[in-house]
């Protein structure tokens, strides 16, 4: 399976899609297991694949492939809201799922409400997560000096 | 960007279905003249019939090039890529399948790639929408899979496609092979057929 990156010019949703990616499972299901059954129309079951990640060395240098990922995509269509993309990392199809639900309820009427619900927990988890990441590694950080020569001294 | 709004759902298993679908689909390209029923195609999209749309979305991987008969619109373009990931070219001699919307727009088949003496494998395989395909017409079909000869009626297809078939036939191990599609039924027309009216 190829899986192309689809480029989102909507900046907000490519942000929004980007925090339900990298969400943990359990803060999705809570999520879903608060919603109202829905109608769904798959457009495409959850599949698993490879996607290859690229990089430039510094963010501006030469392109390279830093390695390939495990990336599972879905889409849905709700009836009355919108169709909903998800590309998470791993294998779990349910987070695909959730994500790509959430995706189109974001498009619809309901998305200040899973802004509220979802989003919002979803960041918080993530920021204090990386904060804590920041914090445990300046702890250990050490600082180097040179001492150098004044000039024309 | 792909407009996803438009895209109607493909196969509910894709698998299991996708595998059906592939296996009418060899049904019909060993027993030439031999209708097969697509009871339970997907929707496909405007101006596609449900065998061809069935057939290809079976068929198709982002491997396989596309060409696309002119009436066939970005819909329809737009459905298969989703669905298949297969790449869509601009011309009938790129591409490795071709689906065409209806008998009159069906290029000359020597336009399409026959591959060569060392891959004829790679030869292209053309769909064909038809309005009418029946058992019981003035096409008498021998070659490998008939037993005797098989009659067929494939509405559109006239003298002009009698003789391109012929020529189709006398380049084998090249050519290019068929599938007649007409609503949920298909046909094969492999190479080695020979088609008398």
């Amino acid at each position: 399976m190829q899986l192309a990156a689809p480029m989102f010019q909507d900046r907000e949703r490519r942000q929004w899609m980007g925090l339900l990616s990298r969400a943990p499972l359990e803060l999705l299901e809570a999520w879903a297991a608060r919603q109202p059954p829905r109608a769904v129309i798959w457009l495409r079951k959850p599949e698993t694949g490879l996607a290859m990640v690229r990089a430039r060395a510094g963010g501006t240098g030469a392109q390279f492939n830093l390695g390939e990922m495990t990336v599972t995509r879905c889409a849905l269509r709700i009836e009355g809201s919108g169709t909903g993309l998800a590309y998470v990392q791993g294998r779990s199809a349910r987070k695909a799922e959730i994500a790509a639900l959430a995706d189109a309820l974001l498009q619809g009427d309901a998305r200040d409400a899973t802004r509220r619900e979802l989003l919002e927990p979803v960041r918080a988890r993530l920021e204090a997560r990386a904060a804590r990441l920041h914090r445990d590694a300046q702890a250990t950080k050490v600082e180097f000096f040179t001492l150098a020569r004044e000039a024309g001294a | 960007m792909l407009d996803l709004t438009a895209i109607a759902p493909g196969f509910g298993d894709t698998t299991l279905e996708s595998q059906a679908v592939f296996r009418r689909g060899l049904a019909a390209l060993a027993q030439p003249g031999l209708l097969v029923e697509c009871d339970d195609a997907p929707e496909p999209p405007p101006g596609v019939h449900p065998a061809a749309n069935a057939l290809l979305l079976a068929l198709l991987d982002h491997d396989c090039r596309l060409w696309l008969s002119p009436s066939l619109n970005g819909a329809v373009a737009g459905y298969l890529r989703f669905h298949t990931g297969c790449v869509l070219v601009g011309a009938p001699q790129y591409a490795d399948f071709a689906l065409v919307a209806r008998a009159a727009e069906l290029p000359p088949l020597e336009s399409f790639d026959g591959g060569s003496d060392e891959f004829p494998e790679r030869g292209a395989t053309v769909v064909v929408q038809l309005e009418a395909l029946g058992g019981a017409g003035p096409w008498r079909l021998r070659g490998p899979g008939v037993r005797g000869e098989a009659r067929l009626l494939a509405g559109g297809l006239g003298a002009e496609f009698l003789a391109q078939w012929s020529d189709n036939g006398a380049q084998f191990p090249r050519g290019v092979d068929l599938f007649l599609a007409s609503g949920k039924r298909l046909c094969g027309l492999p190479r080695t057929t020979r088609i008398e009216a």
